[in-house]
């Protein structure tokens, strides 16, 4: 009986993995085994079109290209153009008053250390195609789809 | 006096014995030397005028070059690249034996250490760099200049942010490269205290 359970999920494990392993060969185009070669790489989205938010907390995605954008103890370059000082000249909309907060809600006189280091939550999008698609749905059209009914 | 007498006396004066030598030879011998040291000078200029020449010394190998591989002046999508004299050092004859003399300082910084280690170097390079920006701003960014050429660029084809910069303050001479163009081949320094740079 305990010989029958155990090679029943061998079975099971087996198939899952092959199971898995065509799952992988159709998401990276070739079998495990073999070492195709790599998709070029995408450029990054340049636009200069601010993206909407897929929900109001979501940081805002960075709509222009940021290479060689030095942020670190010495210097941050985004500051540069986004602090509140700057944006008269370079007209980049100014980082929002959350980014003076400390974590107990107190403002600060510039932006908060926990918000230093801009590329932990924003970042920029590439032209790659999804190897998945997404099927995330906005709040919004969720609650006109349900007001619909 | 004949031309011909004139000539005859200047010939026989070049021709008298000095005390070692003929004049004719100082003359020529100092010519000759003259072309020789002068190409000599001019070629250890263009010696040391060469990215190989800059990066010899580790303190340059170690840290700017290492930095200045990732950035688009060392790798694009047209392989054209600039080398370190290219934005280090002018184009004309005087003003480049000018760098190199101010060059000679940092050489001695080398040999007295001041800058032999990274930690010390990167102490050094708020100054140094302030240096290099206190140049180009004097300079109204010339060495940027002679590769990247206003009357020749396209706006419409720059990106929006740079259009709009390049024509509102560029354009107009209110500021010139370096003063928006801040470590587009190298890591900043320290940067706390300098205007924009908050
Ligand atoms: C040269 C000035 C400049 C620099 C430097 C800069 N930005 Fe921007 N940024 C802008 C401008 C201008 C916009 C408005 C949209 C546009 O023109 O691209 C913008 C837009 C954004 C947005 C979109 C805001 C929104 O509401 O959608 C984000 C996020 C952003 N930048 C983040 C960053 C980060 C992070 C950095 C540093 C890695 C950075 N920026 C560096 C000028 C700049
Ligand atoms: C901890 C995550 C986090 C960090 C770090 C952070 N941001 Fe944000 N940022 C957000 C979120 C979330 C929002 C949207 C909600 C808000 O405004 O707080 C936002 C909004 C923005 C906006 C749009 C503001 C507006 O009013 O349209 C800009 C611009 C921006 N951030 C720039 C920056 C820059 C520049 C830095 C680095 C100095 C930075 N952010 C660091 C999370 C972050
Ligand atoms: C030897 C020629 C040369 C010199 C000198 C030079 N550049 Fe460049 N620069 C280039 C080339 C080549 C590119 C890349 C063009 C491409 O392929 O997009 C470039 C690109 C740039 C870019 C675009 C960056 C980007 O991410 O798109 C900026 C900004 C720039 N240079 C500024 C400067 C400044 C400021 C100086 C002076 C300190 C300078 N350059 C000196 C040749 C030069
Ligand atoms: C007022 C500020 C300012 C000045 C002055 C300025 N630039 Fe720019 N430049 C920008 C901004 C902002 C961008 C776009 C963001 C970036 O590349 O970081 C840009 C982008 C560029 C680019 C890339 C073009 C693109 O489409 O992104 C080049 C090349 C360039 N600058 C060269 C120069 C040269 C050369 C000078 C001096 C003759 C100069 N810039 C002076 C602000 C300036
Ligand atoms: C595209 C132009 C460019 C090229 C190429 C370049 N530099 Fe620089 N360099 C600069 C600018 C501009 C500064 C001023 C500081 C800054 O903005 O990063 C600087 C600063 C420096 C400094 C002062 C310390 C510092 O980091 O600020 C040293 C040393 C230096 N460069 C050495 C080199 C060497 C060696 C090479 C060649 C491997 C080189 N540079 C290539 C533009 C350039």
């Amino acid at each position: 009986m305990r010989g029958f359970a155990a090679g029943l999920a061998v079975l099971v494990l087996l198939s899952w993995a092959s199971a898995a392993e065509e799952n992988i060969a159709t998401l990276r185009g070739a079998a495990i085994s073999d070492s195709p070669d790599p998709a070029p790489m995408a450029g990054v989205v340049n636009k200069d079109l601010r993206q909407v938010r897929n929900y109001p907390e979501q940081p805002p995605t960075i709509p222009h290209s940021i290479r060689d954008y030095q942020i670190d103890l010495r210097s941050n370059k985004c500051l540069t153009c986004h602090s509140r000082t700057a944006t008269g000249e370079s007209q980049a909309p100014m980082v929002s008053i959350t980014h003076f907060m400390d974590r107990e809600g107190q403002f600060l006189a510039s932006v908060s250390p926990r918000r230093y280091f801009c590329n932990q939550c924003h970042v920029t999008q590439s032209e790659a195609r999804p190897s998945i698609e997404n099927t995330f749905e906005d709040i919004g059209s969720i609650l006109s789809r349900l007001r619909r009914k | 006096m004949s031309f011909f007498g004139f000539a005859r006396d200047v010939g026989s004066a070049i021709r008298r014995p000095s005390a070692t030598f003929s004049l004719g030879f100082l003359a020529f011998g100092g010519f000759v030397a003259g072309i020789v040291f002068w190409g000599a000078f001019n070629w250890a200029l263009e010696l040391s005028n060469t990215e190989a020449f800059c990066v010899s010394c580790h303190e340059m190998r170690d840290n700017v070059f290492e930095e200045l591989k990732g950035t688009i002046h060392y790798t694009n999508r047209s392989g054209v690249r600039a080398t370190c004299p290219d934005c280090h050092v002018p184009h004309e004859w005087t003003n480049k034996i000018a760098r190199k003399t101010a060059a000679t300082k940092e050489l001695w910084g080398k040999f007295f250490g001041t800058i032999s280690t990274e930690a010390k170097f990167t102490a050094m390079r708020r100054e140094l760099a302030r240096h290099e920006w206190a140049r180009l701003k004097a300079n109204d960014s010339l060495e940027c200049r002679n590769c990247h050429d206003l009357a020749f660029m396209d706006f419409t084809l720059q990106g929006k942010r740079a259009s709009e910069q390049h024509d509102r303050f560029l354009a107009s001479g209110e500021k010139t490269c370096i003063d928006c163009h801040r470590g587009i081949a190298h890591k900043l320094p320290d940067m706390s205290g300098i205007e924009g740079w908050n």
